[in-house]
Order: structure tokens, then C-alpha cells, then sequence
């Protein structure tokens, strides 16, 4: 597949050799429009970034491809170069994955900033050609702020493990809760508080840390997120055959949830609840938190720092980038929105009722160029608090 | 009140798994009667639910490998609980290759049946999942709503046609009419009839077979009824498509038993559980 990006004059493109990487791209678009309605796309030089998130912001999903997963590829020389489209046109383009997969030589990427154009050329078999031309807008960057790494707590395991016990709970289920301590590992779906507690049937299924590949718990802990969104991811990294790693710390901060190889790299990033009354244990010590050992990362590295402000993602860290500390600013905005985090679950409970499941999620950040104002009074700027909590953070959560 | 026991045979899972996925499709809602020997699934006609009542008997032994219970009292040693069966068929679905499920009444936020399964794993240690299944108890002064029907004093007693045949029939009867006569005979003829304005359907069953049952038990006032003579019933299609919707297990005795204009008795005998159905006649 050819990825050409037309910024001015240059030309940019890349491929994807055709056959397996076709169908993962494929199958990671499928993923995406699991989380939200529209594709964002980056290209750069290091890479091309599909992004999603969901409407009420509380479920953010990335991934990156390396040049490596290309054939050709050619990066646009103007780095400012993001779009978005509704994910359903591009999804139509990818949509058979068998006949992908039978029929399909060859796929090349144009974009063309100046028309906002995308085309996607599909190269087949017999000489058939089959064009498909997206229109595209511009917008700003998607970018949430989160930084897995410093996570206390991570689990990694192979897709399997996480289907399996995904199954026990009802497709219908909105919320999960994983609890974590020891040698275990729970999960158990989670119920509304508002629902008739004497009416829901409680499923809890434990796992021993044995079965996991990876299991670094800094303190007992449980966070609850929306199953609906894990799902997705565990369809694409099952078919990929990719570890999963799950990687949070308290309730309330965002859970990041991710599949790497040497040329691509997903992470799912989705809102937890920040009070959880089914939490097993009540200790935040914090000062104990070790960092867990960050799986391999060879991901190349990657300059948007000029336009982002918390770029404290060091999922695109190659070793020789260093995370820069961040300014303060974003510290003091995460215990901000922490303390105010009560007091508007209690508004949304009351306003919006009818909302997607995650009504009770507090959006994650959403990084914009400038620097978010530190009212927090309007439930339009709450997409600008920043949930990831940082390495310092030892304010007493509740 | 105690209740505990064990499934540690795969065999015996499947068998009650598929039981209670029979009862899911039949019912939202019904009873669970739990004696020493028998797991009774009851249903009682009731106006909600248009008078159809059900009753499914399993022989407890059958199918657990442990089984203690403490009942109610010493004189009533029994326990009734109001259950939902699609509760009880999703702890079960994911079950099936389990070494063994334990099944508890317990008291948890409300009384509940926890169901706890050992799942096989890729470590030394098992996995667990558990269950728990909220209930209501009956209390002792409704039992008397979900005691064993009497065999009702039936006019026509017949073998019923393959289930499969019967569901396919009555599927595209459905499209057609929401009434259907279901009427035999002695001889074991057996009609399925549908009577519209524009279009009447019948589909005939022949020698199908007479259940002999003991004399006195039909055929009431001593007179014996013409072979010919059909009776019949009609019922609500809906109810009798749900019946045959649900048919999971292949029973080895499948019986409908007709009181002229009053009810269409289905009857499921299988080794070790009995399925009966009631079917009111309307106008």
C-alpha cells in the first residue's frame, strides 16, 4: 500500500505490502470505529497515527505504524499535517476482510492536503484497479495525555486469556471492574448504583497472576471501565496475536491498555470510574508504587512536542528521548480535576441521565495547543482536565 | 434453610444445562422447587401469562454428584424460590467445561444461588468464576400455587409427530393466523388447523399413536369414544411456538393429551426429566 501525502508540492507515500498488513490495517480501522464516529489521521515522518475517540471523550484509541510496516513510504514534509473523516467511509473501503486478504496485491494511500482528499487505490488481482476517493477535514491534533509507563500497576497476558474471560460476562454489559492484589486478579461486572441491586445477577470470575505473562501490582487496587471498548482491541489483538498489556493505577486515572510489535503499536486509553465503592482495598500508598517494567519499546521517536503540550506519551519514545518533565501547569490541573471530580459526577448524575454509559467517566485530557484555563466550572472545558495522574501526584485521592 | 450441591460429571452439566435453557425459552420467570429427590421448574397459570402453566421434574440424583438439603422445616423439607431461568442458563453457558460447578444458597446483598465453577486454566491454579443469582423464597403459605397438576381428564391421548415437523408447521402457521386448532383421535390422527378469512390450512398427521394409558384415566362416563372422533382445541399459536422453540433436548416420549375446548396438555418424558405444558383453549 502507497501512502502519498500532498502537502504543497512534495509527495508523500507509503505502502503496505500487501496480504497480512493489509488485513492488520484493516482489522485495526475495524478496531477503531469500535471507540468513535470519526478517523483521525497523522502522517509523519515517523509514522502514520490512526486515532479515535468516543463522543463523551472517555475512550480514547491509537495506533501507531512505523514506515517499517510499509512498503514505500513517504512522509509529509509539512508536520502539521492532521485530518479526520467519518470512520464508516474508510471502514467500506476495508470492509472484507477475506477478500482482502484473497484478492488484493497492493494498497496505496494518496492524501492530498490542497483537495483534502484521500484516495485508496486498491491493486488486485487480473489487473483490477478499484479507486475509492474520501474527502477528509482538517482539524487539530488527538492527542490524550497519558503516560502508561509510570503506571503502578501493569498486567500483560496473551489475547486469549483476555477473551476467555470476557466471555463469562454478557455482551450487554457496560462496566467492568478488574481488581487487582496479591497473586489475583478479579473481575467482576460492575453495577449502577441506581440500578435494584437485589435484581442484577453478579458475576466474578478470579485469576491467578500465574496465568499472566507480566504482573507487576504496586498496591491492592480496582478500577472499573467500560467493557464495550476492550472488546475492541482484544478482537484486533487476538487475530494479531499480540500480549496485551494493561497498565493503571488508581481509580479514576485513565487505564491503558495496549498490543505492541516492531512496527506497530495500539493503546487504548479509556476512563475509569473515580469512586469505586466495590474497591478491595482502601490503601493509596503511593510512595510505594515501583515502576513496572516497561515492556520493549522500539518504537520510533517522535517530535510533535511542538505542538502538543503534554506529550508525556513515551509510547513514542524511542530510548534516546528522554519524557521531558512536565510543566506544572498540567500537574496542578490533575489535582485540580480530582478534587472537583465528586462534585461533578454528582452534576451529571442529575443533568444527563440518558447519557452513553460513561456518564459517570470523567473525560480523559484531551491536549490542545493552548494551555487549558484553569476554570473548571463549565462542563464544556472538563474535556480539558487532565485525568492522567503523574509520578508526583501524592495528593490523597478519593 | 440450606441448599447445596454439586455437578462434577460433564455429561450431567450439559444434560441440566440444556434443561434450563428449555425452561429460559419458556419463561421469563418461575419457581424453583427443591425437595430431597427432585428439581421442580413450575410455572403457574396465571392471567400475565395467558393462563399457560408448566411443570418440569428432574430426578435430582441424576445429576449432581452432591446434593444436601435442609428445607424450610423438618415436616416441609423443601425450599421454593422465585428465580429468573435466563440467570441461571448465563452462569451455566460459560460453565460447560468446567471440573466441576457447586450450586449454594446464599445471602449475599438478597438471597441468591451462587453458582461456582472451576475452570480449567494455564497455570497450576484454577479459575473460578462464581455467580450469584438473585431469588425470591416462597413462603410457605403460597406453596399450594405450584403443587404437581393433576393429569387433567383428557378426551383424546396421542403421540405428537416429530417436534421439528410440528415447529416448522406451526412457524409458518404463524405467519397466517394467531389461532390454531390442535385436534386427534383415537386413531392416531392428529390435524393442525388455521381458519382465516381468505385462507384455511390444515396439516394432517397420520399414524402417530395412541398412549395406552389405564382405562379409567379418559374417556370419561364409561363410554368409549368413537376412534374417530376428534377432539379439539384452540390455542393461541404464539404459546404453542414458544413450546416448540424451546425444544433442546430430544425426548424419548413426546405426548399431547386434548380436553375437548379446554386444554392442549404437552407432555416431554425423557430418562431422567419430565417436561409438561399447559395450553388453555380460547374461544
Amino acid at each position: 500500500m502507497d501512502c502519498v501525502s500532498t502537502g504543497g508540492n512534495r509527495v508523500s507515500c507509503m505502502y503496505v505490502t500487501y496480504n497480512s498488513y493489509l488485513v492488520v490495517l484493516a482489522k485495526a480501522i475495524h478496531s477503531l470505529s469500535r471507540i468513535g464516529e470519526e478517523l483521525y489521521l497523522e502522517p509523519m515522518e515517523d509514522g502514520l497515527t490512526l486515532r479515535a475517540v468516543n463522543s463523551s471523550r472517555s475512550a480514547f484509541a491509537c495506533f501507531m505504524l512505523s514506515p517499517l510496516f510499509f512498503q514505500r513510504y513517504q512522509a509529509p514534509p509539512d508536520q502539521a499535517f492532521h485530518c479526520k473523516m467519518p470512520i464508516k467511509s474508510v471502514q467500506a473501503v476495508f470492509r472484507s476482510l477475506s477478500s482482502l486478504e484473497r484478492s488484493v496485491e497492493k494498497c496505496r494511500i494518496q492524501m492530498n492536503s490542497e483537495k483534502s482528499r484521500l484516495t485508496i487505490t486498491l491493486h488486485c488481482k487480473h489487473g483490477l484497479l478499484k479507486t475509492h476517493n474520501l474527502s477528509f477535514q482538517d482539524c487539530e491534533s488527538l492527542q490524550a495525555v497519558f503516560d502508561k509507563e509510570s503506571r503502578g500497576n501493569v498486567l500483560q497476558a496473551q489475547p486469549r486469556l483476555w477473551v476467555d474471560t470476557v466471555l463469562h460476562f454478557p455482551p450487554s454489559l457496560e462496566e467492568v471492574c478488574v481488581s487487582v492484589s496479591g497473586e489475583r486478579v478479579w473481575l467482576k461486572n460492575h453495577v449502577e448504583d441506581d440500578a435494584d441491586p437485589s435484581r442484577a445477577m453478579m458475576t466474578e470470575l478470579c485469576l491467578s497472576s500465574e496465568e499472566f505473562d507480566h504482573f507487576a501490582i504496586s498496591s491492592q487496587n480496582s478500577i472499573t471501565f467500560c467493557l464495550k471498548e476492550l472488546r475492541g482491541l482484544l478482537t484486533f489483538a487476538e487475530s494479531s496475536g499480540l500480549p496485551v498489556s494493561m497498565y493503571f493505577d488508581d481509580p479514576g486515572s485513565p487505564v491503558v491498555l495496549s498490543v505492541s510489535d516492531s512496527v506497530l503499536e495500539a493503546n487504548f486509553v479509556l476512563a475509569t470510574l473515580s469512586e469505586d465503592s466495590h474497591q478491595h482495598s482502601h490503601s493509596n500508598s503511593k510512595a510505594e508504587r515501583c515502576k513496572a517494567q516497561p515492556p520493549p519499546d522500539d518504537f520510533m521517536s517522535d517530535d510533535m512536542d511542538s505542538y502538543l503540550i503534554a506529550m508525556e506519551t513515551s509510547e513514542l519514545a524511542v530510548p534516546s528521548y528522554e519524557p521531558a518533565p512536565h510543566p506544572c501547569s498540567t500537574n496542578h490541573r490533575a489535582r485540580l480535576s480530582s478534587t472537583r471530580q465528586e462534585e461533578e459526577e454528582e452534576e451529571e448524575e442529575e443533568e444527563l441521565l440518558d447519557r452513553p454509559p460513561s456518564k459517570k467517566f470523567c473525560s480523559l485530557f484531551f491536549g490542545s495547543v493552548l494551555p487549558a484555563s484553569t476554570q473548571l466550572t463549565s462542563q464544556t472545558t472538563r474535556s480539558q482536565e487532565v485525568l492522567a495522574s503523574d509520578s508526583e501526584d501524592e495528593g490523597e485521592k478519593q | 434453610m440450606k441448599f447445596r450441591a454439586k455437578i462434577n460429571d460433564v455429561g450431567c452439566l450439559n444434560h441440566f444445562t440444556r434443561v434450563v435453557n428449555t425452561i429460559t425459552k419458556l419463561t421469563k420467570a418461575c419457581v424453583l422447587r427443591l425437595t430431597v429427590n427432585n428439581v421442580y421448574f413450575v410455572l403457574s397459570g396465571k392471567v400475565a401469562n395467558g393462563g399457560v402453566s408448566m411443570w418440569c421434574e428432574l430426578l435430582q440424583v441424576n445429576f449432581f454428584d452432591e446434593y444436601q438439603l435442609e428445607g424450610v422445616s423438618a415436616d416441609s423439607n423443601e425450599i421454593c424460590l422465585e428465580v429468573a431461568p435466563e440467570n441461571l442458563s448465563r452462569a451455566l453457558k460459560t460453565a460447560q467445561n468446567a471440573k466441576f460447578v457447586k450450586i449454594k444458597l446464599t445471602k449475599k446483598h438478597c438471597p441468591c444461588l451462587t453458582l461456582a465453577a472451576e475452570l480449567p486454566s494455564l497455570s497450576s491454579v484454577s479459575r473460578v468464576v462464581t455467580h450469584d443469582i438473585p431469588v425470591d423464597v416462597i413462603p410457605r403459605r403460597l406453596w399450594h400455587d405450584f403443587k404437581e397438576p393433576s393429569m387433567p381428564d383428557f378426551d383424546v391421548s396421542i403421540y405428537l409427530p416429530p417436534l421439528k415437523t410440528m415447529k416448522s408447521v406451526v412457524d409458518r402457521m404463524k405467519n397466517l393466523s394467531n389461532y390454531l386448532v390442535v385436534e386427534a383421535n383415537l386413531s392416531g390422527e392428529m390435524n393442525l388447523k388455521i381458519e382465516t378469512d381468505l385462507v384455511s390450512v390444515t396439516t394432517h398427521f397420520k399414524n402417530l399413536g395412541n398412549p395406552p394409558w389405564a382405562d379409567d384415566a379418559s374417556q370419561g362416563g364409561g363410554q368409549s369414544r368413537p376412534v374417530e372422533a376428534m377432539a379439539h382445541a384452540r390455542v393461541d399459536i404464539r404459546k404453542l411456538q414458544q413450546f416448540l422453540n424451546g425444544q433442546q433436548v430430544n425426548p424419548s416420549k413426546a405426548m399431547c393429551n386434548i380436553v375437548d375446548q379446554r386444554i392442549v396438555h404437552l407432555i416431554l418424558l425423557q430418562e431422567d426429566v419430565s417436561l409438561q405444558y399447559f395450553i388453555p383453549a380460547v374461544a
